[in-house]
């Protein structure tokens, strides 16, 4: 007995299981079948494509910690996850060199440049895609055919849909082929039966909740079934606009990531809702045929607003209250 | 199944010892007996070294309108009255008795169990107040004291708080299994207290359905209602068991007063049972022994007094693992920094842990993941109060709901990053409070 040290620290002296790596590492177990049916789809360049961003990921995140004299987080589970976000969002024929690029964008333009984790503004991820996608337009337009041996490229759906019109883009795509994802796109988003799995298993682990996702799909499909009803020959089905392009993949893993979201409910709502409409309008009118990711970056912008409106409310209520006194 | 409706746990039950009887422990070699043992000012030492006492004979009277009587837990030899640690975490001026093995009591303490309705609201309360019974379920409000609300303040319901939401611990529910009668007897005593008939609720969490049965056998005749609660982290919160029971909703700044409620712990009805019925005053406690590193887990009925090595030495020993010595329950408890201290009022259980995260633990980066919005129960945003307590933003935490914090360490306990949200929280109503009393002064 006399030999214990007795220690003093803060209560609670029971914690949760739950840690940064068990929130970050599950995410990525959620982008497992999406993972494994891109490389099912798209072959081996896929999973070439898949490790190498996840890699020079954690590399950068490593590179970065050091030269911020930070402890390493290197291995935390967010670079990994940055990685794996970055894989799926871009074409499986990508030259390394570009998705080497693409992920220091990602760790050090996007993340470190704010502060590292849970300080960024902006989804690492989607800042990369979105500088890939005006850096090399060409590189990251030409999607390979699923299947193809020789890494055929073709047009997606929605780029089909842009230059050439509805009837085009409906003839290109059977609508159940989007949904298990047997057509062009970037890896991880042509499947929504895979993306929807994984998101089913966060909403178990309680990781995400049904706000952004809902509002933001049912904003997308409202907003394109009004233009549709109007004239269908101009715009294409609501059903045809949720399972092409990177919706899913966005709504359900990009626009959800805690560190770029609102944290109150209302605040979700509004933020989903704004992901939605922009992804409808740039969709429909915008130069490029598709939006989530400029969506969801500009909606992630908002988020500071958002949660001091929030704050000030806090404020508002606790001001009436002491007036009422 | 009622439950309160904002946020929430479910930590491990861990109640290991919720079917093993309560054991009385022997009489120490020596008892140490501190003068603050409730909230408010600490009792005068009414005796001097070398006195003879008996036991149940007061010792430390109380100071003013908010403090306690204390008695001596044995006859006996006043050995010193020193400056001794305290499970609080600070010294406190404590009273030494070298127990004489005969205990003895004090003329007209320990009488047969009369009828309370014999006296008189004025003498029911002065017996409780000598008794020196307060809240014994952790805060040590003098119970007199709660039990004389300001006069202008209607109060409908009294409820006792048989919840015990805090893992580990299962003294009130023996106390409610073995001693069923005398807790309802002492309910029926405090609301007698009270100018206008109130109701009377029992809030019991649903993994005792022992203790809901033992008390409904009692509690039935004389319409007191025993609710079944859910399982659920901090059930057994003032705040949250008002919210529960009633429906009503305290609100920061209120009392339960302001809400027409009286809680009271189950141990201290079984105090006020013991002195008004039977003219014992507060010098023993059920409390939990347990953790995963003493041999022996128990309850106990302990001296108010008996120091912590004793009882260790009572439950077999504690292994060589141990680096934390908890007084309370695991999830608002304070780890002591000393085996020296005693078990006081307040003590409802001592847990011996292997605390494996305490070496390697930092606080990480707030990643935003929202589960301590999402599970405080006073609605509350701990993450922003932390960060605005962290930039020693004292005027604006106020503002974002400090006061209502009731330092639940729900959020805590969710953290995935592992922030001491609630001890930033703490840390800041230190600081406010401490700097509005050098602006009054």
């Amino acid at each position: 007995m006399d030999s214990v040290k007795l220690k003093v620290s803060y209560a609670p002296f029971v914690r949760t299981k739950d840690s940064i790596e068990s929130v970050m590492y599950n995410v990525a177990l959620a982008l497992a079948p999406a993972t494994v049916m891109s490389i099912y789809l798209f072959g081996m360049p896929a999973l070439l494509v898949t490790v190498i961003c996840i890699v020079s990921c954690i590399g950068f995140e490593w590179l970065m910690d050091t030269i911020r004299k930070k402890p390493a987080s290197c291995l935390d589970g967010s670079a990994f996850v940055t990685g794996l976000l970055l894989a799926l969002n871009v074409p499986s024929n990508l030259p390394i060199w570009m998705l080497v690029v693409g992920s220091f964008i990602a760790i050090a333009a996007a993340k470190h440049v704010f502060g590292g984790l849970g300080h960024n503004i902006f989804n690492p991820a989607l800042v990369a895609r979105v500088f890939l996608l005006v850096s090399f337009p060409a590189a990251m337009t030409s999607w390979p055919v699923p299947f193809s041996i020789d890494m055929q490229t073709a047009a997606s759906p929605l780029g089909i849909l842009k230059t050439d019109g509805v009837e085009a883009a409906m003839k290109s795509l059977d609508l159940m082929n989007g949904f298990y994802g047997t057509m062009n796109g970037s890896m991880g988003e042509t499947s929504a039966l895979a993306l929807l799995a994984g998101a089913a298993w966060l909403f178990y682990k309680r990781y995400i909740t049904i706000y952004i996702p809902f509002t933001m799909l049912g904003s997308v499909l409202l907003f394109s079934a009004i233009f549709h009803m109007i004239d269908p020959s101009a715009y294409a089905p609501p059903l045809f606009h949720l399972v092409t392009g990177g919706l899913i993949l966005g709504a359900f893993f990009m626009a959800t990531d805690m560190v770029t979201s609102p944290l109150s409910i209302r605040g979700q709502v509004i933020f989903g809702l704004g992901c939605g409409l922009l992804t409808a309008v740039i969709r429909l009118w915008g130069g490029y045929p598709e939006g989530v990711s400029f969506a969801i970056l500009i909606m992630n912008g908002f988020v500071p607003l958002i949660d001091n409106w929030d704050l000030n409310e806090r404020k508002a209520i606790h001001q009436k209250k002491s007036e009422k006194k | 199944m009622k439950t309160f409706n904002t946020g929430g746990i479910h930590p491990p039950e861990s109640k290991f010892t919720g079917n093993s009887a309560i054991e009385v422990m022997p009489l120490p070699a020596e008892l140490a007996i501190p003068m603050n043992q409730h909230l408010g000012k600490p009792a005068k030492p009414i005796v001097k070294l070398n006195d003879e006492v008996k036991k149940g004979q007061l010792i430390g009277e109380a100071d003013g309108f908010i403090s306690a009587n204390v008695h001596a837990s044995t006859s006996g030899k006043i050995k010193a009255i020193k400056s001794h640690p305290h499970p609080g975490g600070q010294y406190a001026m404590t009273i030494f008795i070298t127990p004489d093995g005969k205990d003895e009591w004090a003329e007209g303490l320990d009488t047969v169990a009369a009828d309370w309705k014999r006296f008189s609201k004025d003498e029911i309360l002065k017996k409780i107040k000598d008794a020196g019974i307060v809240g014994m379920g952790g805060a040590g409000f003098p119970t007199n004291v709660k039990l004389s609300p300001p006069p202008d303040k209607k109060i409908d319901t009294i409820i006792l708080n048989g919840a015990e939401c805090e893992p580990f611990l299962t003294a009130d529910h023996r106390l409610m299994v073995e001693s069923a009668e005398q807790v309802v007897i002492g309910m029926e005593i405090m609301a007698s207290l009270l100018p206008a008939p109130v109701k009377l609720a029992i809030g019991v969490e649903s993994n005792k359905p022992d203790a809901i049965a033992a008390l409904e056998k009692f509690a039935a005749p004389k319409q007191i209602e025993v609710v079944s609660l859910k399982t659920k982290y901090p059930q057994g919160a003032e705040k949250q068991l008002i919210n529960a029971i009633t429906g009503r909703k305290v609100a920061e700044g209120e009392l339960p007063f302001d809400k027409g409620c009286i809680v009271q712990n189950i141990g201290t009805a079984a105090a006020v049972f013991d002195a008004v019925c039977r003219n014992r005053p507060l010098i023993e406690r059920v409390l939990t022994v347990s953790g995963m590193e003493i041999t022996q887990r128990k309850n106990i009925s302990a001296r108010i007094g008996t120091g912590f090595k004793d009882i260790i030495a009572f439950c077999g020993s504690m292994s060589d693992k141990t680096n934390q010595v908890i007084s309370g329950g695991p999830m608002m408890g304070k780890a002591i920094f000393s085996l020296d201290v005693p078990v006081v009022k307040t003590t409802s259980g001592i847990l011996f842990i292997n605390n494996r995260s305490l070496d390697k633990s930092r606080e990480r980066t707030c990643i935003r993941c929202g589960r301590c919005v999402e599970v405080c129960p006073q609605g509350l945003a701990p993450w922003l109060l932390a960060n605005t307590a962290q930039l020693k933003q004292f005027d604006e935490i106020q503002l974002i709901g400090l006061a209502n914090c009731t330092e639940c360490g729900s959020c805590t306990y969710v953290c995935p990053s592992g922030r001491e949200l609630v001890h930033w929280i703490k840390y800041a109503k230190a600081l406010v409070s401490s700097r509005q009393k050098r602006k009054s002064a």
